[in-house]
């Protein structure tokens, strides 16, 4: 039971992380709990502490739209969140896609999807960065926030609090999508707000950190890492973690048998050394 | 025969052109989904609510609304129910909007989409000048229209007497009736929808439209010469010339030059 718990320890703080926040949401608009309110484009813990998704308020000021201070504060705190401590953990730990996402990659795995693929990918994750221009170049010319408009993420985690409507067909998309046409084709490709906090956490505090001294270089944590590029340095050089596309989900750490992987806080004068 | 180099600047050039491409189909049919998926302009929107344009770019469809209502009015769109999705409507025959005088879900919007200072007089919250739309009568439907007494849409206004009031006429078909039609008046109707929610014909007689979609617009050619306020309009109007073959020459000229052999 020991193992069982090392083994997936941080899988189920996330699971417990992704709806716990769901049932906060989802208390607030059916028994009227003020714990949390709203949803993940904007919400108030206690009815006081705004939050609002910057990549949203990064689409509405192109768009044009007026910026009110509420949403503006909130904004503020996110952002600060990630971009100081939580890097891309947004991804990870509350995303309801995650769960999605992560059953297909689960999937993918038990079915031999990744034999018959192999390990070259035909997409390029730059896509992302991509989408996020060209959603932010959409919504100046048409005047609206062009994402949230075809964003399957709001419409999961908004069908979940509010009524999902054919919001289940965005889930069986995007489930389909990463389980037969690209290993981590979402998450780790196509997503703009995954992007936008690979982008904003780059220099985030909590990072995973490598001993390659302990590493016997079994590569078990690149096949579980949904976004293995960022695992460059394994088996070669002690470094932590450094690229903003790393979203601290930790399954590296977890399947690590040799005590190589770990989180630490990021120190800053080290990395500065090491031209970082 | 020689091979073409592929260079790296080559690659790089090709690869951006790639992607610039595949970007530009992607952008335009983003564009047209979003284009389409706007263009409604039937929605009833919250009371305070932006104009529909400025409504949907400062949306963050949050939901924060939906919650603060407390007769479940509100909904937020679903993907397949064919609205802006995630933006907070509501469909009056369903459940129209109780006029709640402290308007719970106007303050709690974080982006100002539904704006405070649009259902505010003198510092205070005041539902009854808000603008959710207006209620439209079909008379051909409408039983009081027949001369079947209902009285059910006036009774049922919240703002009794104002938006709604009856007219008393002669039925000239049985000559010894009256009609009482109801009669809206769009500059008290706030669009709340307790009338189209009341109404009992089979599918409403009374129900209400986005101001915008309702009412016509004069102009600034025409005025109230009777009203003060209505002539400050005439301000805006600007001259438009219109020139016809007859309109060319003055019109003193024209009749005293040889006008009736150009006419025939």
């Amino acid at each position: 039971m020991k193992t069982l718990w090392n083994n997936y320890r941080y899988l189920i703080l996330r699971r417990f992380t992704q709806i716990g926040i769901l049932v906060l949401y989802f208390g607030a608009n059916a028994w009227g709990w003020n714990i949390l309110q709203g949803n993940l484009s904007s919400s108030t813990i206690f009815g006081l502490v705004p939050m609002s998704d910057p990549y949203a308020v990064a689409q509405m000021l192109v768009a044009g739209a007026m910026l009110a201070t509420d949403l503006l504060i909130g904004t503020a705190i996110v952002v600060l969140f990630y971009m100081l401590i939580g890097g891309r953990a947004f991804c990870s730990w509350v995303c309801p896609i995650n769960m999605i996402t992560d059953l297909a990659n689960f999937t993918r795995e038990k079915i031999g999807m990744n034999k018959l693929t192999g390990v070259k990918q035909p997409a390029s994750r730059k896509i992302r960065y991509w989408v996020i221009a060209l959603s932010l170049i959409i919504s100046a010319i048409m005047g609206v926030t062009a994402f949230e408009f075809i964003s399957p993420i709001s419409m999961v985690h908004r069908g979940l609090v509010f009524g999902l409507g054919f919001g289940w067909a965005a889930m069986l998309v995007i489930f389909l999508f990463d389980l037969f046409v690209l290993k981590n084709g979402w998450c780790g490709h196509i997503c703009p707000l995954g992007g936008f906090y690979s982008i904003l956490g780059k220099y985030s505090l909590i990072r995973v950190h490598h001993d390659a001294d302990k590493c016997t270089g079994c590569m078990d944590c690149k096949v579980v890492c949904p976004e293995n590029q960022v695992l460059s340095m394994i088996n070669k050089e002690s470094l932590p973690v450094l690229s903003g596309e790393c979203t601290n989900c930790a399954r590296c750490i977890e399947v690590c048998n040799d005590d190589a992987l770990g989180f630490s806080i990021r120190n800053l004068i080290k990395n500065n050394k090491t031209g970082e | 025969m020689k091979k073409k180099q592929v260079t790296d600047r080559r690659k790089f050039i090709l690869n951006m052109a790639r992607g610039v491409g595949i970007a530009a189909i992607s952008g335009f049919m983003w564009s047209a989904y979003i284009d389409e998926a706007t263009a409604s302009q039937l929605l009833l929107r919250p009371p305070g609510a932006l104009k529909e344009n400025d409504f949907l770019r400062t949306c963050i469809k949050c939901g924060l609304c939906v919650e603060a209502c407390p007769y479940d009015t509100l909904l937020l769109a679903k993907p397949g129910d064919n609205k802006p999705l995630g933006t907070p409507y509501f469909t009056p025959r369903e459940v129209p909007c109780y006029m709640c005088p402290d308007i719970p879900c106007v303050p709690v919007c974080p982006t100002g989409a539904l704006d405070e200072s649009s259902v505010t007089t003198d510092g205070k919250l005041d539902i009854t000048i808000a603008d959710m739309g207006v209620a439209v009568i079909d008379e051909d439907s409408c039983i009081a229209f027949w001369g079947i007494q209902c009285d059910a849409c006036y009774r049922a206004c919240p703002i009794l007497g104002e938006a709604i009031t009856v007219e008393y006429s002669k039925n000239e078909r049985t000559g010894k009736h009256a009609f009482l039609k109801p009669i809206v008046h769009a500059d008290a109707c706030t669009g709340c929808g307790l009338c189209e929610r009341a109404c009992v014909t089979e599918k409403a007689a009374i129900f209400i439209r986005p101001r915008e979609v309702v009412q016509g617009r004069a102009g600034d050619y025409y005025i109230k010469g009777w009203d003060k306020n209505d002539e400050k309009r005439l301000k805006n109007a600007k001259e438009i010339k219109t020139t016809t073959e007859l309109s060319k020459e003055k019109a003193q000229d024209k009749l005293n030059g040889n006008f009736l052999e150009d006419m025939y």
